[in-house]
């Protein structure tokens, strides 16, 4: 007996080595998956508000480059404001509440993000504080983001679009055909569209969109351009290369957007017994 | 080993992640080179410690950049699987006559020939280690020995750099 605990004595770092190593593994593994509660994140409060400086003075010299950008969105949201101001010699009358707004908006900046892994996140100011909640899609002027994976009570953590874990549900604009968009881990600006069958005619061009199946973001958030057909290893599906449409290497400001009726379709679908693959 | 070393150490432990996780974070050197100038806090702790704390340490390290990071348990496991190897490797390219004990493994004491030897082959097991775990099972074997190859490149030159510029006046008090 006492020549075993000699001998495991004699072992004790390497003991120590492989528990610790467990731990990390564990902590791979844990934070990984996408309902894991990852309790030690940018989002606490400590590193959050490390971040949040950091960003302070970073965002200082690209003031003038986000300026220019919301110019641009109030512009366009101008414009479809105007268009939906009928004219006041017109007779309107209020649709039924079914078509009630169901999605809410918000908006927040980015004060941390990583680009170069293939678990890729982003940090965002605002957290349950604001509303932010669990699941809210994550977009900006030029096409999808990503969605929130943790919040803490000031600041929140999303999921980039370029995580290999993360699935987007969309469409090709043109054919209206849908499929999920997954990144490959490879280029920060090409992610894959999956799950085109076959027969499908997509040629390189046609705009891919959000398809509004999710539930998480509504129909037609641009996601990127096909950038290339291919016949793919898989007999039934098409390799189809989409060229994203957000510069993931420069976003500032973000939108975050929640679907109200969200808990009521998640029911439904429980209780019909439907699997909602995004 | 007198408190003033262990202050000054302290905030040259300090520092580097600092820059690690505020400037370095996202620094890509043509999309393949990345930069892990912390580990110079654990290749730069004197020989004469003994080999649990080096672990724990290696540990706590990583973890730290690992939350900053949010890539929780990566930059862990390598660091950790460093501060296990790094005695073992030091015993194997020892000085004749072994180290003084007041002998601190950096390029000052040793010298570019040595500290090569010792620095590189760490520094490149670490980023094997880290890619292996970031890319698995989506990237291919040749993907991530590239990257390692040019991390660990990038990272000792700037780890000589640091050396060069900020140990001498350190080690003069």
């Amino acid at each position: 007996m006492l020549r075993i605990l000699q001998f495991l004595y004699s072992l004790r770092s390497f003991l120590l080595f492989i528990l610790l190593e467990l731990v990390a593994i564990w902590m791979i593994v844990a934070n990984n998956s996408p309902q894991g509660a990852a309790f030690f994140n940018s989002s606490t409060a400590v590193t959050g508000s490390i971040l949040q400086t950091q960003s302070d003075v970073v965002d200082f010299f690209s003031l003038a480059e986000a300026n220019e950008k919301l110019i641009e969105q109030n512009a366009a949201l101008m414009e479809a404001l105007t268009n939906l101001n009928p004219p006041s010699d017109s007779v309107t009358f209020d649709l039924d509440s079914a078509f009630e707004a169901t999605f809410k908006f918000k908006s927040a900046r980015v004060i941390s993000q990583t680009l170069r892994f293939s678990q890729n996140h982003l940090t965002l100011n605002k957290g349950s504080k604001d509303g932010v909640e669990v699941g809210m899609g994550v977009f900006n002027q030029d096409g999808v983001v990503g969605r929130i994976k943790t919040v803490s009570e000031n600041y929140s953590v999303a999921i980039s679009l370029l995580n290999t874990g993360m699935l987007v549900s969309s469409k090709i604009k043109t054919s209206d055909v849908f499929g999920s968009i997954n990144w490959d881990g490879k280029l920060a600006n090409e992610a894959k569209m999956l799950y085109i069958p076959r027969h499908v005619k997509a040629q390189s061009g046609d705009t891919v969109v959000t398809s509004g199946f999710s539930s998480i973001f509504p129909e037609g958030i641009p996601i990127g351009v096909i950038k290339a057909v291919g016949p793919g290893e898989n007999q039934n599906h098409l390799d189809i290369t989409v060229t994203l449409s957000s510069d993931f290497s420069s976003i500032n400001y973000v939108y975050l957007v929640e679907n109200t009726q969200l808990p009521e379709i998640d029911s439904l679908q429980q209780e019909a017994e439907v699997i909602n693959e995004y | 080993m007198n408190i003033r070393v262990i202050i000054s150490f302290l905030l040259m432990a300090f520092v580097l992640i600092l820059v690690q996780i505020l400037l370095l974070k996202n620094l890509a050197l043509f999309g393949v080179a990345l930069c892990f100038i912390y580990l110079l806090i654990i290749l730069s702790i004197p020989v004469t410690i003994s080999h649990i704390p080096l672990i724990l340490i290696s540990f706590g390290i990583g973890f730290t950049v690992d939350i900053f990071y949010d890539s929780l348990g990566i930059h862990t496991a390598a660091a950790t699987l460093i501060g296990f190897i790094r005695p073992y490797w030091l015993k194997i390219i020892s000085p004749t006559g072994g180290y003084v004990d007041s002998t601190d493994p950096d390029l000052k004491e040793m010298g570019i020939g040595w500290y090569f030897t010792y620095a590189m082959p760490l520094i490149f097991i670490f980023s094997l280690a880290f890619f292996l775990i970031d890319q698995w099972g989506t990237a291919g074997l040749f993907g991530v020995l590239n990257k390692s190859f040019f991390s660990s490149i990038l990272t000792f030159v700037l780890a000589i750099l640091v050396q060069l510029l900020f140990f001498k006046r350190k080690r003069g008090i």
